[in-house]
């Protein structure tokens, strides 16, 4: 299969704390791939790094064969990878239809645009029926799924998930995932980061686990999870 | 003329000036609203606007509105130019250096101005007749009328592009979230110049319609109407628009009946001490909502 996403020996730096040091990593088009790890391991600021909010120092990021390191991140969602970052950060002040206006921002195909905004509905249909409510009034749930919508409206060939089970009833974060795999088989490749290690192995092919800022093991999903090492460390015995 | 007479009279004289503060204001807003810095070359922002204005009037002899719209185009690029070359350097340095900074602009356009068109005030020509209407109880001239059409309409054109354009949109986007809003692909630096664009603009009209109401304009008369306009920001709920509006109309009400039934030496201090009566009891401002600024 294609190599989609490819992370070659990427050094970032918060000020002069080294977070993430010398990771190396590919996704394949069509796969779901996931990183895991514990708390502070670099999960999130990979994730930060492919989309653009943060520069490597040294490594280069290509996306599609094209460099996309050191672009700024409004034009590594013009390439089309869109991100939902971790806590949501829903635009709350606004209705559920501007947030997801606003993920189609890049665009200017109408058609195109209204046939995604379709598509959204038909995987969140509660967003449909609050179109027109503020975003800041949805529960948690429904504003992970408006995050999802609004990052699916860009189109992308690659979405980033960053940490989609956060702070979210169990009952949910199995809706939440179940929708992931749509997403997925509709022909959206995946990067997700998860603290729920579980859940994360249980969708996705391969895996990647970090711990202080390296990538410590890899593979195949199904054999990581089943790994005494993993099972230990991650998922709880 | 009885004391409601003189008090419906003080109401409109109130509401003209106020909306020559509610135009500096929103422009005092916007900037605040999207990066958070009180820029304080604003009112010398509005000067030179009212200068532009009075050369395509006096020089170019143009009448009132393609004076208007040329002052307010010029000085939205002069507003983007300082954004450009003064803030957006400093975008990720502590607030305080750009506050520092925007206090160096205002002195740089005072200065800059009066080497240029000397400190001398200059006299606006008058291009309306002094007519005056009867309506009821109120009397209002035809300056008037021009000030309160001209601050609706442009109120009207504002509130459409912030709530219903894509800009507009991409504005409200980076000003509640300005990274997220970098995911969706907005570039913060472009939004941030239309602000301070239209932000410019719209001081300009105030300019130039000051210009109009009180004949005479100088290379200092942005500091006064600069300070008030942020009381009228702050009064209204700083960032929020409407309240940048309802603030600057009510301080303008304020000032006109402390002027007309106190003493008009006490208007300024009247200004003022709202400023620290609204800190004190409500620092959020009338449409503010009482949260504890993020850290």
């Amino acid at each position: 299969m294609a190599i989609m996403l490819k992370l070659d020996d990427i050094n970032v730096f918060y000020g002069a704390i080294h977070a993430i040091k010398g990771i190396s990593l590919e996704v394949d088009q069509g796969e779901i791939v996931t990183l895991i790890g514990a708390n502070g391991a670099g999960k999130s600021t990979t994730l930060r790094t492919v989309s653009g909010l943060l520069k490597p120092k040294t490594g280069t990021i290509s996306f599609e064969d094209k460099t996309i390191s050191g672009q700024p991140a409004h034009k590594i969602v013009e390439y089309g990878i869109s991100q939902v970052p971790e806590g949501r950060r829903i635009f709350a002040n606004m209705t559920v239809m501007e947030n997801l206006e606003l993920g189609a921002y890049i665009r200017t195909d109408k058609n195109g645009i209204k046939s995604d905004l379709e598509r959204v509905f038909k995987h969140f249909p509660r967003l449909a029926e609050r179109k027109k409510q503020e975003a800041g009034t949805l529960s948690g749930g429904e504003q992970q799924m408006l995050a999802m919508g609004r990052a699916l409206m860009s189109s992308p060939r690659l979405l980033l998930l960053d940490e989609p089970s956060m702070g979210l009833a169990p009952l949910l974060i199995k809706e939440i995932f179940e929708i992931i795999k749509d997403i997925n088989k509709a022909g959206t490749t995946i990067l997700l980061v998860e603290q729920n290690a579980n859940m994360a192995l249980s969708i996705a092919n391969r895996a990647y686990v970090l711990e202080t800022g390296k990538i410590t093991l890899s593979g195949d999903a199904k054999e990581l999870s089943a790994s005494e090492d993993v099972r230990k460390a991650y998922l709880g015995g | 003329m009885g004391i409601m007479d003189q008090f419906l009279q003080q109401l409109i004289n109130g509401i003209s000036l106020g909306s020559i503060y509610a135009l500096i204001a929103l422009g005092y807003t916007m900037v605040y609203g999207i990066i958070k810095l009180i820029n304080f070359a604003h009112g010398d922002i509005y000067m030179v606007g009212a200068y532009i204005g009075f050369f395509c009037i006096t020089i170019m002899n143009w009448p009132v509105l393609p004076a208007l719209l040329v002052s307010m185009l010029l000085t939205g690029i002069l507003g983007m130019l300082i954004e450009r070359f003064a803030y957006r350097p400093l975008r990720s340095a502590p607030r305080i250096s750009v506050l520092i900074t925007a206090i160096g602009v205002s002195f740089f356009l005072e200065y800059t101005m009066m080497y240029f068109v000397t400190p001398q005030p200059r006299t606006f020509p008058s291009l309306l007749d002094d007519a005056a209407y009867h309506i009821g109880p109120f009397i209002i001239n035809n300056q008037q009328i021009m000030i309160f059409a001209i601050t609706i309409i442009l109120m009207a054109i504002l509130t459409y592009i912030v709530q219903y354009t894509k800009v507009g949109k991409a504005m409200r986007a980076v000003s509640f979230d300005t990274e997220t809003a970098q995911l969706m692909g907005i570039n913060s630096n472009r939004i941030i110049s239309v602000t301070f664009g239209i932000g410019s603009a719209l001081a300009a009209a105030a300019g130039v319609l000051v210009g109009i109401y009180y004949n005479s304009i100088d290379p200092l008369m942005g500091i006064m109407p600069g300070l008030k306009a942020f009381v009228a920001a702050v009064l209204g709920g700083i960032g929020i628009l409407p309240g940048a509006a309802a603030g600057g109309i009510i301080l303008g009400i304020i000032e006109a009946l402390v002027s007309g039934f106190i003493s008009s030496t006490f208007r300024d201090a009247a200004a003022f001490a709202i400023l620290i009566l609204v800190l004190l009891f409500k620092p959020s401002g009338l449409l503010g909502k009482n949260t504890n600024e993020k850290v």
